[in-house]
């Protein structure tokens, strides 16, 4: 188990739990992070690593494997392209360079670089430690050329493993809630894939890729989006320079939002429509191994109807009769639309639990690994990178560096709702080491201002040695402590990802 | 004799019934196979085997003593009966040493319906113990919103201690005290808040007595009354399943459910106790439209007209691509599928999105 920039005791707690149950059982452990996770406790190695110094550690691993011809030169050959120009870049990322790069010593990037390589089964878990960054499409590539370049790929137990936030992230991105594919990932700028939509709806779609989210936001702020609807998300809180965000609601002409609460986003709105939660309604989420499971409706919506009876309601008077008798029958038709998912029904749930997509008809099992003997594009492409040091970093005037992330706790913005978890863990108690609160002259429970570039926030401290000396590190579920007020402006090119991890700020005393 | 994965297949005798069983299974596992329920307490398919309780305790030919099923290997030839007479008299003697130090308060308990031990003193005719000595007058741990701890209830099957190191890891519970005075508790004896409790709550769904219960259910049903309805967690994207626990149409608590493919019984304190969200008291239960700057209630035909209009006009003046939807990574696969619809097929923009990249 090779965990980069992931905590899943408290982010994912279950599939923590079955880490650390194997980790007792022998498995062998590496923990990359700059902060001391839970985890750390049970690995055979820790990579504290400096923030954002993800690329130079998976390269310096690589530099290794190859001068000590490790790596699985007929994987390599058989199943993957672009090996050489691999080689050339991580070629400069010597053990020295890159112990000076991220802070970590010589013999644990070797010790680590073997262990990795000679394992048959080892496996590549990332979270958002590794995508939260200017540079995470690159870090995630750099993950992937680490697991193809020692064949740890297409095998129940290796493969690079993303462990996807919330509960149906998966999910919406399978149903083409994406601004570039419909459902089952088919592009919208692919002539057969719209007009078989097309065909299907009755109506004419656009084949321009759209945009997003923080293109919306930027479109929003300079006026070319005009009107927006959001369903059940709650930008303001979550989304990176919160400020932003929030003048680029302001700007819009109309605004729909349809919530479960008032929140801080829907306090935008020009129209609120009451949402029913998850233990009203019927559907599926889909988790982070493509397992599409039911949900299933408890007791009567709250509101007084279910969220897709008022979608539905709403586009009909819109003008487009939108007219379904279940969730089981919106499944149906995004099934027929979507080859990769054909084989999945509710029957078929209800039966079996859980399907594991690609599915395509309704004889197949369903895929559990993926990539078994030829990856989707055919070849794997190595898409080696330099070092791409964070957009942002501490100066002589925002000396600190803020990081931020989930508690086990809290669920982003819905738990504080909860009394129970609410009455317990109800303030944000933001991690900083015992150096620093020393200089500062702060205790744990104490109260401190953080100032970004781009927005303030105050917070409790809690003094942990958990985070290195220079660094606090924050979570984003109180709204008494607006983190995302203070992250950083900086995205990822390809991807829009904020860079959540990474951002600089002081801290005064109150 | 070669069964699956070359694995040696046992042949034995259980209650007359010729049996097959793996080599390396115990008497109680093969006998579960072959559809013969033998009564434990501290068994626990999912955990350690303790042998501890004594109740899964059967007779086999050729030995004296009537061992613990549980941790009893299964042999070739081996003779098996699981309810003869001595087998009973001596879970008869099991029972009534265990009750004679647990509260009779079954008339009140919230396990009632769902606990071990009163089904097999239900099942062996055991109404009261005539052992008569010192009780345990242990203080009630409520000290936190999530699970009440009753160790009067605790029968020291130590399901709980196993649960908390071997299913979450956390390492919190042991044994403390010797002879009477044992008790399954936190390091220090302390309540739970004031322990490294993560409140996952596993050992309140290994529990097989009254000893842990949901606080939240307390008093509102019995465990026969309560409606189970199968689900998909809302928080992180593991996927776990569980059963919301429905009474009068209310859900009162989450109860592990065993077949959940991804984590079995296990779960965290989110999903087994964050539920309570959707009763909160702020929960939006009508249309709300914004009137000079103040939420208004509204029907839900002046909603959608209002939106039907809006929606239109400016699509109408400043073309398809003024409109961007963001759809929600916490909402069914069925609602995703409708906004991206909605956006593509009625305003005619590839502007939706949600926040996969966060």
């Amino acid at each position: 188990m090779f965990l980069i920039g992931t905590n899943p005791t408290e982010a994912h707690p279950v599939i923590g739990y079955k880490m650390r149950q194997a980790a007792r059982n022998g498995a062998k452990m590496v923990v990359c992070d700059p902060r001391h996770i839970d985890l750390v406790d049970e690995a055979d190695y820790w990579l504290r690593l400096k923030p954002g110094t993800d690329i130079p550690l998976l390269n310096g691993l690589m530099h290794i494997i190859i001068k000590e011809g490790l790596e699985d030169k007929k994987f390599i050959e058989e199943r993957t392209e672009n090996y050489e120009e691999l080689k050339a870049i991580v070629e400069s990322y010597t053990p020295e360079r890159v112990a000076e790069l991220t802070g970590l010593s010589v013999d644990d990037l070797y010790a680590v670089a073997r262990l990795y390589a000679t394992t048959d089964k080892a496996m590549i878990f990332y979270t958002l430690g590794i995508t939260e960054h200017i540079c995470g499409t690159r870090n995630v590539m750099s993950c992937a050329n680490l697991a193809m370049l020692t064949g740890h790929l297409g095998r129940p137990g290796t493969g690079v493993c993303p462990q996807r936030g919330q509960n149906n992230v998966q999910g919406a991105c399978d149903m083409g809630a994406l601004p570039n594919v419909y459902s089952g990932y088919q592009a919208v700028t692919v002539d057969a894939a719209r007009e078989k939509h097309e065909q299907a709806w009755g109506a004419s779609l656009p084949n321009k890729v759209g945009l997003k989210i923080p293109e919306m936001f930027a479109a929003a702020h300079d006026g070319k989006v005009k009107a927006m609807y959001i369903l059940g998300e709650n930008p303001v809180l979550t989304d990176p320079d919160a400020n932003h965000i929030r003048a680029a609601l302001e700007h819009l002409e109309f605004l729909v939002v349809q919530e479960l609460f008032l929140t801080e986003t829907a306090q935008y709105a020009d129209v609120i429509l009451p949402a029913a939660s998850f233990a009203e309604c019927d559907g599926t989420f889909s988790n982070t191994e493509r397992r599409v499971q039911r949900v299933r409706k408890a007791i009567e919506p709250i509101p007084g109807q279910a969220n897709w009876q008022t979608i539905c309601q709403m586009v009909t008077r819109i003008g487009y009769p939108m007219n379904y008798d279940s969730p089981k029958e919106i499944w149906d038709e995004m099934a027929s639309l979507s080859p990769s998912m054909a084989g999945i029904n509710y029957d078929r749930i209800d039966q079996q639990n859980s399907i594991q997509w690609p599915c395509p008809t309704l004889e197949h099992p369903g895929t559990p690994v993926l990539h078994v003997g030829k990856f989707t594009r055919g070849l794997g492409s190595f898409q080696p990178s330099e070092h791409i040091p964070p957009g942002e970093m501490p100066d002589a005037e925002y000396p600190f560096l803020l990081s931020t992330g989930r508690i086990l706790q809290h669920y982003n913005v819905t738990t504080p709702y909860s009394k129970g978890i609410s009455s317990i863990w109800n303030k944000e108690m933001s991690e900083l080491n015992p150096v620093d609160a020393e200089k500062l002259g702060v205790k744990t429970g104490e109260q401190v201002k953080v100032t970004s570039r781009r927005g303030e926030a105050v917070t409790q401290i809690k003094v942990t040695d958990r985070v290195l000396p220079g660094v606090i590190w924050m979570s984003f579920h109180y709204n008494a402590t607006p983190t995302n007020a203070l992250t950083s402006h900086h995205l990822d090119p390809i991807t829009g990802t904020g860079e959540y991890k990474v951002a600089a700020v002081k801290i005064e005393k109150l | 004799m070669k069964g699956v994965m070359g694995v040696e297949l046992i042949k034995l005798i259980i209650d007359g019934k010729e049996v097959e069983a793996p080599a390396g299974s115990t008497v109680l596992q093969a006998a579960e196979n072959a559809g013969i329920n033998i009564p434990r307490l501290c068994y626990d398919p999912e955990l350690s085997k303790l042998g501890a309780c004594r109740l899964c305790v059967v007779e086999i030919e050729g030995n004296r003593l009537l061992p613990a099923s549980c941790v009893t290997p299964v042999m070739q030839g081996m003779v098996v009966n699981t309810e003869s007479p001595a087998v009973i008299e001596a879970r008869r003697t099991i029972l009534e040493l265990t009750i004679a130090n647990h509260p009779l308060d079954c008339m009140t308990c919230d396990k009632m319906g769902d606990c071990k031990l009163a089904e097999y003193a239900y099942r062996y005719g055991v109404k009261e113990s005539p052992f008569e000595g010192e009780k345990h007058d242990y203080v009630i741990d409520d000290s936190n919103p999530f699970i009440i701890r009753d160790l009067n209830k605790c029968i020291l099957c130590g399901a709980c201690v196993r649960a908390c190191e071997e299913m979450t890891g956390a390492d919190n519970l042991s044994y403390l005290n010797r002879g009477f005075h044992r008790k399954a508790t936190t390091a220090a004896d302390v309540p739970y808040i004031d322990s490294d409790c993560v409140f996952c709550g596993q050992c309140v769904a290994v529990c097989p007595t009254g000893a842990l219960t949901e606080k939240t259910m307390s008093g509102l049903a019995r465990r026969w009354d309560i409606d189970r309805v199968r689900t998909t967690c809302p928080f992180c994207g593991t996927g776990c399943n569980f059963d919301l626990a429905v009474k009068d149409k209310k859900v009162i608590g989450v109860l592990s459910n065993p077949d959940s493919p991804v984590n079995g019984r296990s779960l965290c304190v989110k999903g087994r106790f964050g539920w309570d969200y959707i009763y909160n008291e702020n929960r939006l239960t009508t249309p709300l439209i914004k009137k000079n700057g103040k939420f208004e209630h509204a029907s839900w035909d002046e909603a959608y007209d209002l939106i039907a209009l809006k929606f239109n006009e400016i699509k109408d003046k400043y073309g398809p691509d003024s409109f961007a939807a963001l759809s929600s990574a916490r909402c069914t696969n069925e609602e995703n599928f409708l906004v991206q619809k909605f956006s593509r097929a009625v305003m005619g923009t590839n502007n939706v999105d949600h926040c996969a990249r966060t």
